[in-house]
């Protein structure tokens, strides 16, 4: 018991019943799928993995959304913002310092800059009580604002060092993470870029997953259920909302690098229209309390999207506002919490001792409550 | 009867703003020992929407300890006067003072802190948690470490441990009303405002919650009570204010206010 004992306290970080899946079942297929997740670029090889990558950076994305909108009910557009801006700073240092130091050195500068960027913006929204849409108005219009404010930088005076902001043509040239000192240092492409987004992948959930677990997560779901409420038991509304939002603006800014570092190219196009859309259709597909139904919709609709795109079309936005359409009207909840409810009443019914094969850890029910 | 001779209560009570407030609004008819204290004080309060004014230049107060109920028609501004209390409304003019301390610009958050507790109108638990989880969010903002037994008694308190894993849409009424006095108890709070505790509830369930007032007001709370219903403010109160278009109307013992023509004519309709 004593061995065990330690699994399970450590497993009670993670759980609780703001997310899906706290049973050992659960965890079994967490571990499992990890490992095939892992081992993919064996069998897909270092070009596949590369561009399989990309999903990977999406659906941290997409976790950094569902994080402050579907747990704290800030629905943001400008998730994409601080993307942006993580990317265009990862960009902009690189270039200047095109160095395993330098490059080092942009990660931190520039996931800094997104989370100074989310901060600011959050400040002025929440502590100048805009609350409910309009918190999705001026997200928008932000979006809006940097996509046509980076669209004109294509003259030659738009550069900052030696890092041209390129306007419409976007940045290119910025270089692949690498960490390392000299001799050491390895630069991470294909498969080992893979690796390197599915580890920072794993790591956010994780941590998301304690801190909606744990008090701080009460209080986030609580403001999503009645602002008012939370605050007359003596939170700081303000202060969690802010802080919310700029841990998923630090997270969207960690997604930004990674893109730009991807591409080794950054344009205009991440702060569009579609693009800022873009997380909250998987977000509202994968449903939108559910970290991870989130990630998981966010990889599952960008590689149905890539391959018919592949096929030659350009209908693939077409199809996927589609399925919003139909998730949004048949299940409001997402596809990922729909189907685990459906397999827990399933397991129940089966399952002749009553057995809960998510019993939380921690709390008193017996239901995912807030799923 | 002045504040200053009664320091040994409240340490706040030395404050400039704190003293004399008592000489200035002293309503005759309630019962101020020296042995009481103020917990609660308005001066001059007012809140106009516009052109209406809801809550005029009113002066009122209560002691600690006190049960004390505000009664009056729709809109003669009592769940306005204890959203201002709360911080829920910015006031337009006028100081509020909570246990000597002038709180009128203080956050929401911040008067909970300092001990006003609410139970607004309109039920307000988190429905799909259970009743459990409903009184851990109250506590686990102060309380560090395991929760459980704090929040064994604070069901215990108000009769609903037998329903902790209930989810909390599950729970009739009543129950969602003392699940909700609950939680705001158990930020221990010293004083309690509750806005109509009882509407729409059976008579069962009104002397539950009656009872339960009661009890919190003998372990020290002072509350405020927003009520319709007269007779539940018999059972639970000595000391009414009835309010009208804004203004304190009268104030003093139930007996006389039940019995004051003016107040029927106005808000009992004759009864």
């Amino acid at each position: 018991m004593s061995e065990k004992g330690f699994v399970e306290r450590f497993r009670s970080c993670f759980e609780g019943p703001n997310t899906i899946g706290n049973s050992r079942g659960f965890w079994v297929g967490f571990i499992a799928a990890l490992t095939i997740a892992f081992a993919y670029p064996l069998s897909a090889g270092g070009y596949q993995s590369g561009i399989t990558a990309l999903f990977l950076v999406y659906a941290i994305l997409a976790l950094s959304l569902s994080f402050v909108w579907g747990y704290s009910g800030v629905l943001s557009f400008g998730q994409v913002v601080f993307f942006g801006f993580g990317g265009y700073t990862f960009g902009i240092v690189t270039l200047n310092f095109d160095s395993t130091i330098g490059i080092m050195a942009a990660i931190p500068i520039a996931v800094a800059i997104a989370t100074l960027v989310a901060f600011g913006l959050g400040y002025f929204m929440f502590y100048g009580r805009v609350t409910g849409v309009f918190v999705a108005i001026i997200t928008l219009v932000t979006t809006i604002v940097m996509q046509t404010f980076m669209a004109q930088t294509a003259g030659s005076e738009w550069a900052i060092g030696d890092a041209r902001l390129g306007g419409f043509n976007g940045m290119t040239g910025i270089p692949d993470i690498a960490l390392g000192i000299r001799n050491t240092s390895i630069a991470f492409s294909g498969e080992t870029f893979y690796w390197l987004c599915l580890i920072l992948l794993v790591a956010s959930y994780m941590g998301l997953r304690a801190l909606t677990n744990g008090k701080f997560g009460y209080a986030m779901v609580g403001i999503r259920e009645d602002e008012d409420r939370v605050e007359m038991l003596g939170y700081d509304v303000r202060r969690v909302k802010l802080t919310v939002f700029t841990i998923g603006g630090a997270l969207a800014g960690v997604a930004g690098v990674l893109y730009a570092s991807w591409g080794n190219y950054i344009d205009p196009t991440v702060f569009s229209l579609t693009f800022a859309t873009l997380p909250v259709i998987w977000v509202t597909v994968g449903g939108r309390e559910s970290l991870l139904g989130a990630g998981i919709a966010a990889v599952g609709i960008e590689w149905f999207r890539q391959q018919l795109s592949n096929l030659g079309s350009d209908y693939a936005l077409v199809v996927v506002g589609m399925l919003l359409l139909v998730v949004v009207l048949v299940l409001p909840e997402g596809i990922v919490p729909y189907v685990h409810r459906k397999a827990v009443s399933v397991y129940r019914e089966y399952s002749d001792s009553g057995d809960d094969p998510d019993h939380p850890t921690r709390g008193s029910t017996q239901e995912e409550i807030i799923e | 009867m002045m504040s200053d001779t009664e320091t040994t209560t409240s340490t706040e009570d030395s404050k400039p703003s704190g003293s004399g407030l008592n000489v200035r609004k002293t309503p005759a008819n309630y019962a101020t020992g020296p042995d009481t204290d103020t917990i609660l004080q308005t001066e001059g309060l007012t809140k106009k929407f516009g052109g209406l004014t809801a809550i005029d230049d009113i002066d009122f107060a209560i002691d600690e300890g006190e049960l004390r109920c505000l009664i009056g028609p729709n809109g003669a501004g009592k769940s306005t006067l204890l959203k201002l209390i709360t911080g829920r409304h910015e006031a337009t003019a006028g100081d509020i003072y909570f246990d000597g301390t002038e709180i009128t610009d203080l956050g929401s958050h911040e008067r909970v802190r300092g001990g006003i507790g609410i139970k607004f109108q309109a039920p307000a638990v988190f429905e799909s948690l259970s009743a459990g989880e409903n009184v851990r969010m109250a506590l686990q903002r102060t309380d560090k470490g395991d929760l459980s037994d704090a929040i064994t008694s604070t069901l215990d308190r108000v009769g609903l441990v037998q329903q902790r894993d209930t989810t909390a849409s599950d729970l009739s009424h009543g129950q969602q009303q003392r699940l909700e006095i609950g939680m705001a108890a158990a930020l221990s709070p010293s004083l309690l405002l509750l806005d109509e505790p009882v509407a729409g509830l059976s008579m069962e369930e009104r002397e539950e919650i009656a009872s339960l007032v009661t009890e919190l007001n003998d372990d020290g709370i002072s509350l405020i009570v927003i009520e319709h219903d007269i007779e539940f403010v018999d059972r639970i109160a000595d000391q009414v204010t009835v309010l009208n278009q804004g203004e304190i109307f009268r104030e003093g013992a139930i007996e006389e206010i039940r019995a004051d023509p003016e107040v029927r004519r106005i808000y009992l309709g004759g009864e």
